[in-house]
């Protein structure tokens, strides 16, 4: 019992006591976080995953500048009602490009984890000018200025630089191409097998059906590819994960 | 020494002096208890991080084998009847029966996650989705129609699809413009029983007009709308003649639609749901009232 007699030392030494604090909080940080960087087992390579292309990237921008994380969630939980509705439990590794990552923490809309490929261009195009068009019953407020906010990709190789900054691993060939692989996604007549090389299962399409590339676009090309990445019919999951 | 006097910690601040009482016994062995209790639950469950894995615990439990578990059960419990609906022939499945009421069910819980987005929740559709709860039916309202329609969706990249495309009158420059107006005259006319230039959902449109579109309407529109109008189901074209449509009946709209035509897609719901689930959404559709 000799040395927690002692508690009086640090107890009547207010720097002593923080330091030995932050000792105490540095240990906790160090055996619960530390771990997830270079255990084998929280990281997953997954076959399929890529980075957005730069299309899908503005879409993803303005995803977050709008707020949608708010009341979307993008994470299936592994329990069974939410595997029933959305599909495949989400895994960290479809994630793992994302800067910041879209979790969310509340779902006053429906996860949009796996909506890529469930509705038409025409449905998004219709449901996001005016919600409650196709869902009476939605809370969602309107976003149909997006169709009218033309969008010139000026500073998309930048974006793709700082996300390379990050970590996301996109070649030169990738960012030297960005405007042009911006602009044929948009665009179902334009040549799009390098585009569709660098980002294999992009999709093409006029999002929006008017000319030019609004925001409207950008934001349906990146939920149109939104959990779509990965094929579930020959991913075997590892339980141990 | 008495109960009552219990000796102090020996800390006196401005003259106030701390108590040192004992902890209770019962909330000491509890403390106890829970430390055993959290060495022993790290060493079942996964817990300790190594050098290159965690542990994964005497147990074995994880949160992916937990999820395909109860999935599996609970396709287990209904293995039978699943096997029995995606086998069945769905016109073949008599109302009243176990299959069919578990269908029904199944059907709108099938429907609620995956229809109603677009067709509404209670069925009765959006502008430019169809209502299922008439018995207007663009593909045939039928039960095998309908399972058909789930199964292979409209005007989607499958092959089976229902297809079928209008032409674009006017943007594709099919008829003049006298010729459009002529024939957005005479396709309002038709749910116009007593032809007053008002049709049945109160758009109006000019009589005349109409009388000169008959000839248009004969060589453009009758082959896939039928003669008087009415429509065919083959070719998922709608009958012009009844005060529903899809996507509006006042002048504006149906001269949109003759000029820009309409090409409405619904997803091949067969890649995404098993045939357990597309045939009890078509029991579900097909009981809601409209069915044929």
């Amino acid at each position: 019992m000799a040395l927690i007699d002692k508690h009086k030392i640090i107890e009547t030494n207010g720097t002593l006591l923080m330091v030995g604090a932050l000792l105490v909080v540095t240990v906790g940080g160090i055996v619960e976080i530390a771990p997830l960087f270079y255990l084998e087992n929280t990281i997953e390579d997954v076959e399929g995953v890529r980075p957005y292309s730069p299309l899908e990237l503005t879409g993803r921008e303005i995803y977050v500048r709008e707020g949608c994380y708010v009341c979307h969630s993008q994470m299936i939980r592994p329990m069974r009602d939410e595997v029933e509705r959305y599909g495949h439990y989400s895994l960290a590794a479809e994630s793992k490009y994302d800067h910041p990552f879209q979790w969310g923490s509340k779902r006053t809309g429906p996860d949009l984890a796996r909506v890529g490929g469930r509705y038409s261009d025409a449905w998004h195009v219709d449901h996001l000018t005016n919600p409650q068009s196709v869902v009476p019953e939605s809370v969602m407020p309107k976003y149909g200025f997006l169709a009218e906010r033309y969008i010139e990709p000026e500073y998309i190789e930048d974006l793709l630089s700082t996300h390379r900054i990050v970590g996301v691993p996109y070649t030169d060939e990738m960012i030297e191409l960005a405007k042009a692989d911006f602009e044929a996604q948009a665009d179902p007549w334009a040549d799009t097998d390098g585009l569709l090389e660098r980002y294999p299962g992009a999709v093409v399409s006029n999002f929006d059906g008017k000319d030019g590339i609004t925001e409207m676009d950008a934001l349906i090309a990146y939920m149109q590819m939104l959990g779509t990445l990965v094929d579930f019919s020959t991913f075997t999951p590892d339980a141990s994960r | 020494m008495s109960k009552k006097e219990v000796e102090t910690t020996g800390h006196s601040w401005d003259g106030i002096e701390e108590l040192n009482n004992p902890l209770p016994r019962w909330w000491l062995l509890v403390w106890y208890a829970c430390i055993l209790w959290g060495i022993a639950y790290t060493v079942a469950m996964p817990a300790w991080p190594g050098i290159k894995s965690a542990t994964a615990g005497v147990l074995g439990w994880s949160t992916r084998a937990e999820v395909a578990e109860k999935i599996a059960s609970f396709e287990e419990m209904n293995a039978a009847v699943n096997a029995e609906l995606a086998a069945a022939d769905v016109t073949m499945i008599k109302p009243g029966s176990d299959v069919h009421s578990y269908g029904v069910n199944m059907g709108a819980a099938v429907f609620r996650a995956n229809c109603s987005q677009c067709h509404g929740s209670g069925a009765a559709g959006n502008f430019g989705y169809p209502n299922l709860l008439d018995n207007d039916w663009l593909w045939g309202g039928t039960i095998d129609e309908v399972a058909y329609t789930i199964q292979h969706g409209v005007r989607n990249e499958t092959d089976e699809a229902r297809y079928s495309e209008m032409p674009k009158f006017g943007a594709d420059e099919l008829l003049t413009d006298e010729e459009i107006d002529q024939a957005v005259a005479f396709a309002m006319s038709l749910s116009d029983p007593e032809g007053d230039g008002t049709n049945l959902v109160g758009g109006t449109y000019d009589v005349e007009l109409a009388a000169a579109g008959a000839e248009v309407f004969e060589y453009n529109c009758a082959s896939c709308h039928g003669e008087d109008g009415t429509g065919d189901i083959y070719q998922g074209a709608p009958d012009l003649t009844d005060a529903i449509w899809l996507y509006g009946g006042d002048h504006d709209t149906v001269y949109d639609t003759v000029f820009n035509a309409r090409f409405g897609v619904m997803p091949a719901w067969g890649q995404r749901l098993t045939q357990a689930e597309v045939n009890a959404a078509a029991l579900y559709v097909h009981q809601l009232g409209g069915g044929q």
